[in-house]
């Protein structure tokens, strides 16, 4: 498809091996944020916090991400944390730095909740 | 339209509520009759006629009014299912104004804006300012209150209002009462009106007789019709039990973008189409999001609810509008609508 994919397809594989090797580990990592454990995300699709559920270790931050035509919010309901109004696309994170189960919903269409349970 | 078509619409429109009113066959007739159908509240009993008809006989007795109910304009919603939201409210407002029977005021029955964002409203207040009727109630809806729980559409809608925009007021003996289900809503809840207006709301009834018309208009729907979606109002019962002793009650709202209508006793439940965008019947799609059909097809699933008062019955005939019919062969995509 693209000359790229054809360039690499005709390289010899040990060739193609050595250099993926190459590759800067560290770099790719930050490339992915964070190393897995600490990042989590939430997709809001469909009136849907997915996954409704998510274990998370303490320090970890998770970030939700309104992938609806229709603006939504994260709103804990014991008041530890309240989004922005999210339009499409837009995130919004939070740092949990204590251990614990941490409902919330969202206050534009309250039917839609979800729980965070940092360990 | 094509029969292709057509059968989308229908298919689109068809009722799923099992509350006897099937949408189909109400739109069917509504093209049948050219201009709509009039549903006559007699005694907690709907009849229907030809509204064109009607309209004419009646209109200018004494007493008599109408008013017009616009709903989820979302101005500030430019999103595939309907890029320019301002045009198709324009159209409404044209429609309004082609009217032969002035409206004596306009309802919106919230989600004024899609983001509560100044310019959104800016933006509404200058289509409406071209209504011919220049009188024009509000109440919020969810999207009006995304930033500041309310504040600035208080400041812009709500002057004169009692606690979080809620009041009421009187139309040659009609008594209309605006209702606030957007605030405070509690997680896994649906609308809620709360304990401070629900008092109000009894206090204001108390004392009027019986034989007075009431008009409860609220954004969510005061009547359950779709729980999995948030489509009612978890305190609504009570509300409802302060007005059964009244012999002619008529709920409008808005939210759910589709007509649906109920009746219970005396109690007429109508919810009015969008200016935006419609939304799918409860549980034809995976959430209640907006619902894209073909860009010629968008102007037949928007629209207006026009509500007469005919003192001889003392009831109101509600007569819903798409703004545009789809009479015309090329679907009438921009146009003002099919009057």
């Amino acid at each position: 498809m693209t000359k790229k994919t054809l360039w690499m397809a005709s390289m010899p594989a040990p060739l193609l091996i050595a250099m993926l090797l190459l590759l800067p580990g560290p770099r790719s990592l930050a490339a992915n944020d964070q190393p897995s454990g600490t990042a989590t995300e939430v997709k809001i699709d469909n009136f849907v916090f997915g996954p409704q559920t998510i274990t998370v270790p303490v320090g970890a931050t998770v970030t939700w991400t309104n992938k609806d035509d229709i603006p939504h919010t994260t709103v804990s309901t014991d008041g530890v944390f309240k989004s922005k109004v999210m339009d499409t696309d837009e995130k919004f994170s939070f740092k949990f730095t204590k251990a614990g189960t941490y409902s919330y919903f969202c206050s534009v269409h309250p039917k839609m909740t979800g729980k965070v349970v940092v360990q | 339209m094509t029969d292709k078509n057509k059968d989308l619409i229908d298919q689109k429109l068809q009722d799923l509520n099992n509350d006897g009113v099937d949408r189909r066959g109400f739109l069917k007739c509504m093209a049948w009759a050219g201009t709509g159908l009039v549903w006559t509240m007699s005694g907690g009993i709907p009849s229907s006629r030809a509204f064109a008809k009607s309209h004419g006989k009646d209109a200018g007795k004494g007493g008599d009014f109408s008013f017009v109910q616009i709903s989820d304009s979302h101005i500030g919603f430019n999103k595939p299912a309907n890029p320019d939201v301002t045009a198709t409210l324009q159209t409404a407002i044209n429609k309004i104004n082609a009217m032969p029977d002035k409206p004596d005021f306009i309802i919106h029955t919230g989600d004024l804006s899609q983001l509560s964002k100044p310019s959104e409203f800016d933006t509404l207040d200058q289509v409406l300012k071209g209504a011919s009727a220049k009188q024009i109630y509000f109440v919020p809806g969810e999207h009006d209150m995304l930033t500041d729980n309310g504040e600035q559409y208080l400041q812009r809608y709500g002057k004169g209002t009692k606690g979080g925009g809620w009041y009421s007021f009187d139309q040659k003996g009609v008594h209309f009462l605006g209702l606030v289900n957007v605030a405070n809503l509690k997680a896994g809840g649906m609308g809620s009106l709360g304990h401070e207006q629900l008092e109000w709301l009894e206090d204001d009834l108390k004392g009027r007789s019986a034989s007075t018309p009431i008009v409860l208009f609220a954004h969510i729907p005061l009547w359950t019709i779709y729980p999995d979606w948030g489509w009612g109002t978890d305190d609504s019962e009570q509300a409802l039990s302060y007005v059964k002793r009244f012999g002619s009650v008529t709920v409008l709202n808005g939210h759910i973008h589709q007509i649906m209508q109920k009746v219970e006793g005396k109690v007429s439940f109508h919810t009015a189409m969008s200016t935006a965008f419609p939304q799918p019947a409860p549980g034809t799609a995976p959430s209640a999001g907006p619902m894209k059909v073909p860009a010629d097809q968008l102007q037949r699933v928007l629209g207006i609810t026009d509500v007469n008062y005919l003192v001889s019955g003392r009831s109101l005939a509600v007569v819903d509008s798409p703004l545009d019919l789809g009479t015309s062969p090329s679907g009438n995509g921009g146009g003002s609508g099919g009057r």
